[in-house]
Protein backbone atom coordinates (compact mmCIF):
# COMPACT_ATOMS: atom_id res chain seq x y z
CA UNK A 1 0.00 0.00 0.00
CA UNK A 2 1.27 3.33 -0.88
CA UNK A 3 1.51 5.55 1.94
CA UNK A 4 1.31 9.69 2.18
CA UNK A 5 3.14 11.98 3.98
CA UNK A 6 2.00 15.72 4.21
CA UNK A 7 3.24 18.66 5.30
CA UNK A 8 2.21 22.24 6.15
CA UNK A 9 3.49 25.69 5.67
CA UNK A 10 1.83 27.81 8.39
CA UNK A 11 2.35 32.14 7.43
CA UNK A 12 3.14 32.86 10.94
CA UNK A 13 2.44 36.51 10.74
CA UNK A 14 -0.59 36.05 9.40
CA UNK A 15 -2.23 33.94 11.87
CA UNK A 16 -4.24 35.08 14.65
CA UNK A 17 -4.36 32.08 16.87
CA UNK A 18 -7.71 31.00 17.19
CA UNK A 19 -6.92 27.93 17.37
CA UNK A 20 -10.06 26.81 15.01
CA UNK A 21 -7.21 23.91 12.89
CA UNK A 22 -6.01 22.13 16.24
CA UNK A 23 -9.62 20.08 16.37
CA UNK A 24 -9.70 20.03 12.65
CA UNK A 25 -6.47 17.24 12.56
CA UNK A 26 -6.67 14.19 12.91
CA UNK A 27 -3.16 13.33 14.18
CA UNK A 28 -2.76 16.34 16.30
CA UNK A 29 -0.22 17.83 14.36
CA UNK A 30 -0.81 21.36 15.37
CA UNK A 31 -0.37 23.45 18.51
CA UNK A 32 -0.40 26.62 19.72
CA UNK A 33 3.04 28.13 19.98
CA UNK A 34 4.56 29.58 23.19
CA UNK A 35 5.60 32.46 21.19
CA UNK A 36 4.02 35.16 19.72
CA UNK A 37 4.19 36.60 16.13
CA UNK A 38 4.13 40.65 15.49
CA UNK A 39 0.57 41.09 16.41
CA UNK A 40 1.22 39.47 19.47
CA UNK A 41 -1.08 36.18 18.72
CA UNK A 42 0.23 32.60 19.67
CA UNK A 43 0.51 31.57 16.12
CA UNK A 44 -0.02 28.08 15.48
CA UNK A 45 3.06 25.75 14.58
CA UNK A 46 3.38 21.80 13.92
CA UNK A 47 4.59 19.70 16.90
CA UNK A 48 5.09 16.31 15.32
CA UNK A 49 5.93 14.49 11.70
CA UNK A 50 2.15 13.07 11.66
CA UNK A 51 1.06 15.12 9.08
CA UNK A 52 -1.44 13.04 5.73
CA UNK A 53 -1.99 16.23 4.29
CA UNK A 54 -5.53 16.18 4.48
CA UNK A 55 -5.75 19.79 4.76
CA UNK A 56 -8.50 20.05 6.93
CA UNK A 57 -6.54 22.93 8.89
CA UNK A 58 -6.35 24.52 5.70
CA UNK A 59 -9.50 23.93 5.10
CA UNK A 60 -11.32 25.51 8.13
CA UNK A 61 -8.84 28.36 8.65
CA UNK A 62 -10.11 31.40 8.40
CA UNK A 63 -7.51 33.71 7.44
CA UNK A 64 -6.25 31.14 4.75
CA UNK A 65 -2.48 30.97 6.30
CA UNK A 66 -2.04 27.69 5.85
CA UNK A 67 -0.51 25.75 2.35
CA UNK A 68 -0.66 21.74 2.73
CA UNK A 69 1.51 19.39 0.36
CA UNK A 70 1.25 15.85 0.23
CA UNK A 71 3.64 13.74 -1.37
CA UNK A 72 2.88 9.15 -2.24
CA UNK A 73 5.91 6.87 -1.02
CA UNK A 74 6.28 3.98 -2.55
CA UNK B 1 14.01 3.56 2.23
CA UNK B 2 15.22 6.82 2.05
CA UNK B 3 14.14 9.26 4.51
CA UNK B 4 11.93 11.78 3.29
CA UNK B 5 12.56 15.47 4.35
CA UNK B 6 10.15 18.54 4.17
CA UNK B 7 11.87 19.98 1.26
CA UNK B 8 10.83 17.10 -1.26
CA UNK B 9 7.59 17.10 -0.06
CA UNK B 10 7.02 21.08 0.11
CA UNK B 11 7.70 21.07 -3.72
CA UNK B 12 4.92 22.87 -6.44
CA UNK B 13 4.02 19.26 -7.99
CA UNK B 14 2.74 18.25 -4.23
CA UNK B 15 0.49 21.23 -3.63
CA UNK B 16 -2.37 19.93 -2.11
CA UNK B 17 -4.47 23.21 -1.03
CA UNK B 18 -3.51 27.12 -0.53
CA UNK B 19 -5.69 30.62 -0.56
CA UNK B 20 -6.84 31.07 -3.63
CA UNK B 21 -5.46 33.84 -5.73
CA UNK B 22 -8.92 35.49 -5.91
CA UNK B 23 -8.18 37.08 -2.54
CA UNK B 24 -6.02 39.51 -1.81
CA UNK B 25 -2.88 39.73 0.64
CA UNK B 26 -4.46 41.89 2.96
CA UNK B 27 -5.00 40.64 6.35
CA UNK B 28 -8.79 40.09 6.97
CA UNK B 29 -10.01 42.82 9.44
CA UNK B 30 -12.09 39.75 11.76
CA UNK B 31 -11.42 38.74 14.86
CA UNK B 32 -9.50 35.59 15.24
CA UNK B 33 -11.44 32.37 14.36
CA UNK B 34 -14.64 34.17 12.73
CA UNK B 35 -16.62 32.46 10.30
CA UNK B 36 -16.56 35.49 7.77
CA UNK B 37 -13.06 34.50 6.83
CA UNK B 38 -13.87 31.08 5.81
CA UNK B 39 -16.96 32.05 4.05
CA UNK B 40 -14.99 34.61 2.18
CA UNK B 41 -12.60 32.32 1.09
CA UNK B 42 -14.92 29.66 -0.41
CA UNK B 43 -17.16 31.85 -2.14
CA UNK B 44 -13.78 33.35 -4.19
CA UNK B 45 -12.62 29.60 -4.58
CA UNK B 46 -16.19 28.55 -5.96
CA UNK B 47 -16.15 31.99 -8.32
CA UNK B 48 -12.25 30.32 -9.39
CA UNK B 49 -13.46 26.78 -10.01
CA UNK B 50 -16.14 28.43 -12.07
CA UNK B 51 -13.74 30.74 -13.64
CA UNK B 52 -16.40 33.38 -13.39
CA UNK B 53 -14.04 35.49 -11.65
CA UNK B 54 -14.00 38.31 -14.28
CA UNK B 55 -17.66 38.25 -14.43
CA UNK B 56 -18.95 38.52 -11.24
CA UNK B 57 -20.13 41.68 -9.15
CA UNK B 58 -19.91 41.72 -5.50
CA UNK B 59 -22.25 43.38 -2.64
CA UNK B 60 -20.84 44.45 0.45
CA UNK B 61 -22.79 45.12 3.08
CA UNK B 62 -22.84 47.48 6.61
CA UNK B 63 -21.44 45.47 8.93
CA UNK B 64 -18.30 43.57 10.28
CA UNK B 65 -18.00 42.85 6.13
CA UNK B 66 -18.40 46.22 4.90
CA UNK B 67 -14.79 45.68 4.01
CA UNK B 68 -15.26 42.88 2.14
CA UNK B 69 -14.33 44.19 -1.20
CA UNK B 70 -10.80 44.83 -0.01
CA UNK B 71 -10.59 41.16 0.70
CA UNK B 72 -11.96 40.16 -2.54
CA UNK B 73 -9.91 40.72 -5.54
CA UNK B 74 -13.43 41.20 -7.62
CA UNK B 75 -15.35 43.60 -9.01
CA UNK B 76 -17.46 44.72 -5.75
CA UNK B 77 -19.38 47.73 -4.55
CA UNK B 78 -20.71 48.47 -1.41
CA UNK B 79 -24.46 49.29 -0.80
CA UNK B 80 -26.08 51.33 2.27
CA UNK B 81 -27.22 49.32 5.15
CA UNK B 82 -29.64 46.57 4.05
CA UNK B 83 -30.30 47.70 0.80
CA UNK B 84 -27.58 45.16 -0.82
CA UNK B 85 -30.52 43.15 -2.48
CA UNK B 86 -31.78 46.43 -3.91
CA UNK B 87 -28.66 46.99 -5.69
CA UNK B 88 -28.03 44.07 -6.69
CA UNK B 89 -31.09 43.93 -8.41
CA UNK B 90 -30.16 47.04 -10.43
CA UNK B 91 -27.26 45.58 -11.21
CA UNK B 92 -28.14 42.36 -12.43
CA UNK B 93 -30.85 44.02 -14.60
CA UNK B 94 -28.23 46.35 -16.42
CA UNK B 95 -26.02 43.93 -16.50
CA UNK B 96 -27.99 40.61 -17.53
CA UNK B 97 -24.79 38.43 -18.63
CA UNK B 98 -22.83 39.15 -15.33
CA UNK B 99 -23.11 37.10 -12.00
CA UNK B 100 -23.99 39.16 -9.31
CA UNK B 101 -24.13 38.02 -5.73
CA UNK B 102 -24.91 40.15 -2.10
CA UNK B 103 -22.77 39.29 0.78
CA UNK B 104 -24.66 40.20 4.19
CA UNK B 105 -24.79 39.60 7.36
CA UNK B 106 -27.91 39.41 10.00
CA UNK B 107 -28.17 43.06 11.31
CA UNK B 108 -28.14 44.04 7.57
CA UNK B 109 -30.16 41.56 6.14
CA UNK B 110 -32.64 40.60 8.76
CA UNK B 111 -32.96 44.14 10.30
CA UNK B 112 -32.84 46.98 8.21
CA UNK B 113 -32.75 45.28 4.83
CA UNK B 114 -35.82 42.81 5.83
CA UNK B 115 -37.85 44.74 3.34
CA UNK B 116 -35.36 44.66 0.28
CA UNK B 117 -34.99 40.90 1.18
CA UNK B 118 -38.39 40.14 1.56
CA UNK B 119 -39.00 41.97 -1.83
CA UNK B 120 -36.61 40.86 -4.04
CA UNK B 121 -36.60 37.20 -3.11
CA UNK B 122 -40.40 37.35 -3.68
CA UNK B 123 -39.84 38.95 -6.87
CA UNK B 124 -36.97 36.25 -8.13
CA UNK B 125 -34.52 38.31 -9.08
CA UNK B 126 -31.62 36.06 -10.64
CA UNK B 127 -29.09 36.61 -8.08
CA UNK B 128 -27.20 35.01 -5.04
CA UNK B 129 -27.48 35.98 -1.58
CA UNK B 130 -24.87 34.63 0.83
CA UNK B 131 -26.11 35.13 4.70
CA UNK B 132 -23.88 35.60 7.74
CA UNK B 133 -25.71 34.54 10.77
CA UNK B 134 -24.04 35.04 13.80
CA UNK B 135 -27.23 36.06 16.24
CA UNK B 136 -25.33 39.22 17.20
CA UNK B 137 -24.47 42.83 16.23
CA UNK B 138 -20.82 41.99 16.02
CA UNK B 139 -19.27 44.88 14.72
CA UNK B 140 -21.01 47.26 16.85
CA UNK B 141 -20.63 45.67 20.19
CA UNK B 142 -22.26 42.84 20.68
CA UNK B 143 -26.41 44.25 20.68
CA UNK B 144 -29.27 41.38 20.25
CA UNK B 145 -30.20 41.17 16.82
CA UNK B 146 -33.59 39.87 15.17
CA UNK B 147 -31.40 36.79 15.25
CA UNK B 148 -30.14 36.72 18.53
CA UNK B 149 -31.67 33.72 20.31
CA UNK B 150 -34.32 33.32 23.03
CA UNK B 151 -32.36 33.83 26.29
CA UNK B 152 -29.21 34.39 24.64
CA UNK B 153 -26.76 37.31 26.77
CA UNK B 154 -25.94 39.86 24.81
CA UNK B 155 -24.97 43.61 25.66
CA UNK B 156 -28.44 44.95 25.25
CA UNK B 157 -29.88 41.80 27.27
CA UNK B 158 -27.76 41.18 29.56
CA UNK B 159 -30.39 39.04 31.34
CA UNK B 160 -30.88 36.76 28.07
CA UNK B 161 -33.23 37.90 25.80
CA UNK B 162 -36.74 37.72 26.80
CA UNK B 163 -39.16 36.88 24.60
CA UNK B 164 -41.93 38.60 26.12
CA UNK B 165 -40.46 41.67 26.12
CA UNK B 166 -38.03 41.62 23.15
CA UNK B 167 -39.77 39.69 21.30
CA UNK B 168 -39.10 36.75 18.92
CA UNK B 169 -36.11 35.67 17.04
CA UNK B 170 -36.45 35.55 13.06
CA UNK B 171 -35.83 32.92 11.23
CA UNK B 172 -35.06 34.96 7.56
CA UNK B 173 -34.26 31.27 5.77
CA UNK B 174 -37.65 29.82 6.54
CA UNK B 175 -39.30 32.63 5.64
CA UNK B 176 -37.71 33.57 2.18
CA UNK B 177 -38.45 29.87 1.18
CA UNK B 178 -42.12 30.75 1.63
CA UNK B 179 -42.29 33.14 -1.30
CA UNK B 180 -42.44 31.83 -4.90
CA UNK B 181 -39.30 33.67 -6.23
CA UNK B 182 -36.99 31.63 -4.39
CA UNK B 183 -35.45 28.61 -6.16
CA UNK B 184 -32.77 27.21 -3.88
CA UNK B 185 -32.88 28.15 0.19
CA UNK B 186 -30.16 26.33 2.28
CA UNK B 187 -28.63 26.63 5.49
CA UNK B 188 -25.40 25.64 6.46
CA UNK B 189 -22.24 25.95 8.83
CA UNK B 190 -18.75 26.63 8.69
CA UNK B 191 -16.74 25.43 11.85
CA UNK B 192 -15.45 21.86 10.45
CA UNK B 193 -14.14 20.86 7.18
CA UNK B 194 -16.98 18.54 6.49
CA UNK B 195 -19.63 21.48 6.86
CA UNK B 196 -17.07 23.68 4.84
CA UNK B 197 -17.36 21.24 2.20
CA UNK B 198 -21.33 21.41 2.04
CA UNK B 199 -21.02 24.97 1.80
CA UNK B 200 -19.28 25.06 -0.75
CA UNK B 201 -21.07 22.57 -2.66
CA UNK B 202 -24.73 24.99 -1.58
CA UNK B 203 -22.85 28.33 -2.95
CA UNK B 204 -21.85 26.27 -6.17
CA UNK B 205 -25.22 25.24 -6.51
CA UNK B 206 -26.07 29.23 -6.50
CA UNK B 207 -24.08 30.31 -8.71
CA UNK B 208 -24.86 27.19 -10.89
CA UNK B 209 -28.71 28.07 -11.02
CA UNK B 210 -27.96 31.83 -11.37
CA UNK B 211 -26.39 30.97 -15.10
CA UNK B 212 -29.53 29.08 -15.66
CA UNK B 213 -31.10 31.83 -15.18
CA UNK B 214 -33.81 29.89 -12.33
CA UNK B 215 -33.90 32.60 -9.34
CA UNK B 216 -33.37 33.79 -6.59
CA UNK B 217 -30.39 31.14 -4.10
CA UNK B 218 -30.76 31.86 -0.67
CA UNK B 219 -27.22 30.50 1.33
CA UNK B 220 -27.27 31.38 5.00
CA UNK B 221 -24.31 30.30 6.60
CA UNK B 222 -24.51 30.18 10.52
CA UNK B 223 -21.43 31.29 11.71
CA UNK B 224 -19.63 32.49 15.33
CA UNK B 225 -19.03 35.82 16.60
CA UNK B 226 -16.77 34.65 19.65
CA UNK B 227 -15.88 38.32 20.57
CA UNK B 228 -19.31 39.36 21.03
CA UNK B 229 -19.99 35.77 22.55
CA UNK B 230 -17.42 36.34 25.25
CA UNK B 231 -15.68 33.23 24.05
CA UNK B 232 -12.43 31.50 22.43
CA UNK B 233 -13.29 30.32 18.59
CA UNK B 234 -13.07 26.91 19.53
CA UNK B 235 -15.77 27.59 22.66
CA UNK B 236 -17.53 29.57 20.53
CA UNK B 237 -18.16 27.02 17.96
CA UNK B 238 -19.00 24.36 20.73
CA UNK B 239 -21.64 26.67 21.69
CA UNK B 240 -22.99 27.30 18.42
CA UNK B 241 -23.11 23.84 17.79
CA UNK B 242 -25.64 23.24 21.01
CA UNK B 243 -27.65 26.33 20.97
CA UNK B 244 -27.62 27.52 17.45
CA UNK B 245 -28.30 24.43 15.62
CA UNK B 246 -31.43 22.98 17.37
CA UNK B 247 -33.14 26.65 16.65
CA UNK B 248 -31.24 27.10 13.26
CA UNK B 249 -31.18 23.76 11.71
CA UNK B 250 -28.75 22.69 9.00
CA UNK B 251 -30.10 21.69 5.90
CA UNK B 252 -31.82 22.61 2.29
CA UNK B 253 -35.05 24.29 3.44
CA UNK B 254 -35.97 24.33 -0.72
CA UNK B 255 -34.92 22.69 -3.82
CA UNK B 256 -36.58 23.56 -7.02
CA UNK B 257 -34.30 21.82 -9.89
Amino acid sequence: MAKVKGDIVIDIEKCKGCGVCIPACPNDVIALSKNVNGKGYNYAETVNEECIGCANCAIVCPDGVITVYRKKIE
Amino acid sequence: MAEITKEDIRKPENLIYKKTELLTDKALSYCPGCGHGTAHRIVMEVLEEMDIQDKTIGIAPVGCSVLAYEFMNIDMQQAAHGRAPALATAVKRLNPDKFVFTYQGDGDLAAIGTAETIHACNRGENIVIIFINNGIYGMTGGQMAPTTLPGMKSSTSPYGRDVHMMGNPLKMTELVAQLPGTIYVTRQAVHTPANVRKTKKAIRKAFENQKLNKGLSFVEIVSNCNSGWKMNPVQANEWMVENMFPFYPLGDIKVND
